[in-house]
C-alpha cells in the first residue's frame, strides 16, 4: 500500500517536470502551429548556458537563473524572427526538417564545446533534501519546488490567454494571421512573443532539471518525447490538460521503474499509446 | 502562353499529351547498361567496392521511401528508422531461429514490416502533421526498448548474424551486392511504372495539393495508407539488407533515428517529391559520409546546417531546381499538353 502511495506521490512531482517542459511545445503549437522537433535540444542548451554561467561565468545561482531567464526570452525572439518565421506555414515540412537540423546542429555544438560527459548543476545539496512524511515517505525539496513552479507556470499562462490582451492576440494570430492585421495585430511581434515566453518557460524547466541530475548533450530527443506525450495525453490546446498529462504520464513511468528499471519509459509510451487509441483528444480537450 | 482558340474550333486534334523527352528516352537504356555494370562489379573491383555500393543501396531504399512517404503523401515521419530495425531484426530471427537463407529473410522481413505497418497507422493517422512527425518517433522508440529488453535477442548489446558463417566471404559479399542491386532496381522500376500511371498521376497529384486532389476524386486516405504500408516495407527491405551486410545488429543502431535523418538529409539535398532527387541526394551524401564523417561532430552539424540552408534556399533541392532551370527530366513521369501546328487541310 505504502509502495502504490510512494509510487503516485513519486510520479505526480516526476510528471511536474515533464509538464513544465511541456508548457513550451503546448504555447509554441498553440499560438504558431509549430512543431519545434529542437524542443528537448533547447532545454538541454539552457541548462549547458547555465553551466557556464556558474562555472565558467562565476555568477551565483541565485543571480545565474534569473540571467538565463532574460537570456531565453532574448533568445526565443531571435530565433523566431531570424528563421522560425520563414519556415511557419501551413506546410508543416520546412519547419520540421528545420527544427530537426537545429536539434542535430546544437546537439553537437554542445558536444564539441562540454565533451560527450553528463554534468550536474551544484546547489550546495538543495536537491537531497526532503519531508519525511508518515510511512516512510521521503518527498524532495526540489521536486516539490519543481510541483509548485509548474503549477505557477499553468496558472500564469492560463492567466495570460484569458485575461490579457496580448493573449486575445495570441488566440486571434493562431485563428487567422490575416485578418488580425485589420486591428493592428503585428503577427510577426506576436510570435515572437509567444516563442519568447516558450523559451522562458524552457529556461526554467532546463534549470529545475539539472538540478534534479546530471545532464548530457544527448538527452534533448528524449525530452522532446515526454513533453510531446505530455502534450497529446493531456489534449492539445489547454494547459491544465498538458499538466494533467505530465502527470500522468510521470506516474506511468514509475510504476514502470517500480517493476523493472529497463521499462520505466517504455511503459510511459505503451501509455501515451493506448490513450491515442483509445481517447484520441486527450483527457482535457479544450481550446484555450 | 496564348492559346489560338480559333485555330482549335477548325482542327480537332491540334495538341498533343507528351509523355517523354529525348533525355528521358535514354532514361531505361543507360539504366540497364549501369544494373549490368553493377552486377559484375565481383570480378573486377576490389572488396571495398563491393561493401560501398551495398551501403549506398541501403541509404538509397531509405531516402526512396521517405520521399515517397513525404515527398507525395505529405506525411512527414521521424520514425522510419522503427521499419529499418524491424526489417534488420526479423531477417535477423527468421536467419538464425528459423534456419532460413538471409537472402530469402530479406524479403520475408519486408512482408513482416507492412503487417505491422497496418495496426501502427492507425494509431499514428489520428495525428496530423508536426505530431504526426513525433508521434512515429515516439512508435519508434517503443520498438526499440522493446527489442532493448528481449534478452533472447542479445537486449540493448546485440547480437551477430551466424547464418552466414559458412558461407565464403567473396560469394556472401557477391550475393548481397546482388540482392542490393536487385532490390534498389526493382524499387526504381516500380515506383517509376506506378508515377506513369494513372494511380500515380492521383499521387503526383495528391503532392501538389491534397485538397485540390480530393475534390478531383482521389482518395486521399486510401492513397496514404497505401503509401505509408508500401514505405515501411521499403525501407525494412534496407534494414535487412544492410544488416546482412553488416553481420552484427544492436537495437541503438537498427533503430537509431539517424536513419531517418539521413534520409531527410538526402531527399531535401536532391529534391523532395521527385524519383531523380532522392539518387542525387545519397551521392552526395555518400560522398561526405566516406569522406568528412572522420571530423564527428562538426560533420554532423555540417549536415545539419546544410539541410537548414537548403530548405531555406533552395527548399526544392538541386533536382528540383535544375528541372525547374532547364527543363530536365531524367525520369518522365509528368504529363504535358503541347500544342501541334498541324497541316490545315480541307480549306
Amino acid at each position: 500500500m505504502n509502495s502504490i502511495v510512494n509510487i503516485v506521490i513519486q510520479g505526480v512531482l516526476l510528471g511536474a517536470l515533464y509538464a513544465l517542459f511541456a508548457m513550451g511545445q503546448s504555447l509554441m503549437y498553440g499560438v504558431m502551429r509549430l512543431t519545434n522537433i529542437a524542443h528537448g535540444d533547447f532545454i538541454v542548451l539552457m541548462v549547458f548556458i547555465l553551466f557556464a554561467l556558474t562555472n565558467q561565468g562565476h555568477v551565483p545561482l541565485w543571480a545565474a537563473i534569473p540571467l538565463l531567464l532574460l537570456i531565453a526570452f532574448g533568445a526565443g525572439y531571435a530565433m523566431q524572427h531570424a528563421l522560425l518565421d520563414r519556415v511557419s506555414g501551413r506546410d508543416p515540412l520546412p519547419s520540421l526538417v528545420v527544427t530537426f537540423g537545429l536539434s542535430v546542429v546544437i546537439q553537437n555544438v554542445l558536444q564539441e564545446v562540454f565533451s560527450a560527459d553528463p554534468r550536474a548543476l551544484a546547489t550546495n545539496g538543495f536537491e537531497s533534501m526532503s519531508l519525511s512524511l508518515p510511512g516512510g515517505i521521503a518527498i524532495g525539496l526540489l521536486p516539490l519546488l519543481t510541483l509548485a513552479v509548474t503549477l505557477a507556470a499553468t496558472l500564469a499562462l492560463q492567466w495570460l490567454f484569458g485575461c490579457t490582451s496580448l493573449g486575445r492576440a495570441f488566440r486571434a494570430t493562431s485563428d487567422d494571421r490575416e485578418i488580425v492585421q485589420l486591428i493592428g495585430v503585428l503577427p510577426r511581434r506576436t510570435f515572437a512573443l509567444a516563442t519568447s515566453i516558450a523559451f522562458v518557460l524552457i529556461a526554467l524547466a532546463g534549470a529545475l532539471y539539472s538540478m534534479r541530475t546530471a545532464v548530457s548533450p544527448s538527452d534533448g530527443p528524449g525530452l522532446l518525447l515526454y513533453a510531446f506525450e505530455a502534450v497529446v495525453i493531456g489534449g492539445m490546446g489547454s494547459f491544465w490538460g498538458t499538466f494533467a498529462g505530465g502527470v500522468v504520464l510521470g506516474m506511468a513511468q514509475q510504476f514502470g521503474f517500480f517493476f523493472d528499471p529497463g521499462w520505466g519509459i517504455w511503459f510511459g509510451h505503451l501509455l501515451f499509446l493506448a490513450v491515442l487509441a483509445v481517447r484520441p483528444q486527450g483527457i482535457f480537450p479544450k481550446t484555450a | 502562353m496564348s492559346i489560338d482558340f480559333t485555330n482549335m474550333t477548325m482542327h480537332e486534334r491540334d495538341f498533343e499529351v507528351r509523355r517523354a523527352t529525348r533525355l528521358s528516352r535514354m532514361t531505361v537504356p543507360v539504366l540497364v547498361i549501369a544494373v549490368l555494370v553493377i552486377a559484375s562489379v565481383p570480378w573486377w573491383a576490389g572488396r571495398d567496392n563491393l561493401r560501398d555500393f551495398t551501403q549506398i543501396a541501403a541509404y538509397l531504399i531509405v531516402a526512396m521511401m521517405w520521399n515517397l512517404l513525404a515527398g507525395y503523401g505529405g506525411m512527414v515521419s521521424i520514425g522510419q528508422q522503427a521499419y529499418f530495425g524491424i526489417g534488420g531484426y526479423a531477417m535477423l530471427v527468421l536467419a538464425n531461429y528459423f534456419g532460413l537463407s538471409p537472402f530469402v529473410a530479406v524479403p520475408i522481413g519486408g512482408v513482416i514490416a507492412v503487417l505491422i505497418a497496418i495496426p501502427v497507422s492507425r494509431l499514428a493517422f489520428r495525428l496530423e502533421g508536426g505530431y504526426f512527425a513525433i508521434g512515429t518517433w515516439v512508435i519508434a522508440e517503443v520498438f526499440r526498448l522493446t527489442v532493448a529488453n528481449a534478452s533472447w535477442l542479445g537486449g540493448g548489446s546485440g547480437t551477430s548474424l551466424t547464418a552466414l558463417e559458412g558461407v565464403p566471404r567473396s560469394l556472401r559479399e557477391s550475393l548481397t551486392l546482388w540482392m542490393a542491386l536487385a532490390i534498389v532496381t526493382a524499387m526504381i522500376a516500380l515506383l517509376y511504372v506506378f508515377l506513369r500511371s494513372k494511380r500515380g498521376l492521383a499521387l503526383s497529384a495528391m503532392r501538389d495539393d491534397a485538397v485540390a486532389a480530393h475534390s478531383q476524386g482521389v482518395d486521399v486516405k486510401r492513397a496514404r495508407l497505401l503509401v505509408y504500408l508500401v514505405s515501411a516495407g521499403g525501407t525494412a527491405l534496407a534494414g535487412g539488407l544492410y544488416f546482412v551486410a553488416n553481420l552484427r545488429i544492436s537495437p541503438d543502431a537498427a533503430f537509431s533515428v539517424n536513419w531517418t535523418a539521413y534520409a531527410i538529409f538526402m531527399v531535401m539535398v536532391g529534391g523532395l517529391g521527385t524519383l531523380e532527387g532522392p539518387i542525387i541526394g545519397t551521392v552526395i551524401f555518400f560522398f561526405l559520409n566516406k569522406f568528412l564523417s572522420d571530423s564527428g561532430t562538426w560533420y554532423l552539424i555540417g549536415l545539419g546546417a546544410l539541410a537548414i540552408l537548403i530548405t531555406l534556399l533552395f527548399p526544392k533541392g538541386i533536382w528540383g531546381y535544375v528541372s525547374q532551370r532547364f527543363d530536365l527530366h531524367v525520369f518522365h513521369t509528368g504529363r504535358r499538353v503541347v500544342y501541334v501546328k498541324t497541316r490545315t487541310t480541307g480549306c
